[in-house]
């Protein structure tokens, strides 16, 4: 009985990047996890009970409690297994920082992408000019704040903003494939760096989808245009 | 610790909910501080340093460095002066985790909803407001029996909503609505909290708030 209760479950859905971010935090930490992929156009009675108020993926499960949200997941993640490699900085200011720029990824940055898929023409241009300049205040935002961070690489460990920008971004080449784009590139060298290192990553590369199933995935969700 | 108190500088906007948040978790540490009043068609030039990605109040500098976002600012002052015998935050990790789910709710619900009732479009009245009560009605099942979010004691989750409770009047007034009616806990506990020191010092007076949002109709129209 207790072995069930303090059994961890992550609700989830393979292409969502919220998911995708605590998986990697419990693979980090070394966390023995059971996963449920649910299907988000049917949706299960267990995840609807578990979050009741948005009724999105990912819900984390812990001593039969539900924790939902994957910034407050990731730190809820951090506080219970608070053994290396810890996922925030001990100080307080950095931490106010990693959530300053975790807070900006989800708030901007995201939001932007999928409307992305979708434009066409001017629209689509300005809207890659927007997250291009996005990316950039990113990349000077954290080089400013964490001049240590672009070099986690050199056998520093993973943390939090590397989750967030390594999902987000491991799986660039399919977003430029299926938009037409360069919004990650070496314009924005720091970030490009960074990109391609943590694309390296065994991690990444164990837990995130491969590039065709990701370019399938975006490619249903464009509409398809009328003819005009 | 007197060090700590030197220099904390507040950057804020008298009517907004997110800089009394700071305000009143300022006071319940018994931290002093200074507060600088930012005009929103001048920002200054110390704000666009400290904020250079959203221009936006609050902003709390603390020994020179900023910090932005209310609720990672309420953290902030949580952790750093974490000597002091209030402690806004849980201590066990679960009930931390539903303290920052229910502030980033208020985040994303409140001012939003509020601000449709109160400067929406005229033919979208009767949704806003529903839109708004339920949202009240769903931190009010939270709330439930307890007197406050966090338990007995006044947390994160209270000072992440109440300041937004001295635009009730406004959204009353505006909106022709009766909050009480829909939400009385709710109130029972804005009336709870305001006998706090903290709540009491540094929520503006609701009839303050009504004329600042008149004036700001008229200057803006509606949404």
């Amino acid at each position: 009985m207790e072995d069930k209760l303090s059994e961890v479950v992550l609700f989830g859905s393979w292409y969502s990047p919220y998911t995708s971010r605590v998986k990697l935090a419990l693979k980090l930490k070394g966390i023995p996890f059971k996963y449920v992929e649910e299907n988000l156009s049917n949706k299960s009675e267990l995840l609807l009970k578990y979050n009741p108020i948005h009724k999105k993926v990912p819900v984390l499960l812990h001593n039969g409690m539900p924790i939902c949200e994957s910034l407050i997941i990731l730190e809820y993640i951090d506080e219970v297994w608070n053994h290396a490699p810890k996922l925030l900085p001990e100080d307080p200011y950095q931490r106010s920082r990693v959530r300053f720029w975790a807070n900006y990824t989800d708030q901007k940055i995201m939001p932007a992408s999928y409307p992305l898929l979708l434009l066409k023409g001017e629209k689509k241009q300005k809207a890659i000019e927007d997250m291009e300049e996005m990316q950039r205040v990113l990349e000077e935002g954290i080089k400013q704040d964490f001049p240590e961070q672009f070099s986690f690489f050199n056998g520093k460990t993973i943390g939090l903003l590397d989750i967030f920008m390594g999902v987000n971004c491991y799986n660039y080449k399919a977003f430029h494939e299926v938009t037409n784009s360069e919004i990650i590139g070496p314009k924005n060298p720091k970030i490009f760096m960074w990109v391609n290192a943590l694309k390296e990553h065994p991690l990444m590369k164990d837990t995130l989808p491969p590039h065709d199933k990701v370019v399938a995935m975006l490619k249903t969700m464009i509409a398809p245009t009328p003819d005009v | 610790m007197a060090e700590d108190n030197k220099n904390v500088v507040l950057l804020d906007f008298w009517p907004s909910s997110y800089g009394i948040r700071v305000k009143i978790a300022l006071q319940e540490k018994g931290v002093s501080y200074e507060c600088r009043q930012e005009d929103f068609d001048a920002k200054s030039s110390l704000l666009s340093e400290m904020n250079p990605v959203h221009k936006m109040i609050p902003v709390l500098i603390h020994n020179g460095k900023p910090i932005c976002e209310s609720l990672n600012i309420v953290e902030y002052i949580d952790e750093v002066w974490n000597h002091k015998k209030t402690s806004l935050l849980p201590s066990d990790p679960h009930k931390r985790s539903q303290a920052r789910f229910w502030g980033n709710y208020i985040d994303k619900n409140v001012y939003s909803k509020g601000k449709k009732v109160w400067n929406g479009k005229v033919e979208e009245k009767e949704e806003n407001q529903k839109q708004f009560i339920e949202c009240l009605k769903i931190l009010e099942e939270e709330l439930g029996d307890k007197p406050y979010f966090g338990g007995d004691e006044f947390g994160y989750v209270d000072v992440a909503l109440v300041p937004f409770t001295s635009w009730f009047y406004t959204y009353e007034t505006l909106g022709n609505l009766s909050i009480e009616a829909f939400v009385p806990k709710l109130v029972r506990w804005t009336k709870r909290c305001m006998e706090k020191e903290s709540v009491a010092k540094s929520l503006p007076h609701p009839h303050k708030i009504y004329g600042f949002a008149l004036e700001y109709r008229e200057k803006h129209g509606h949404d």
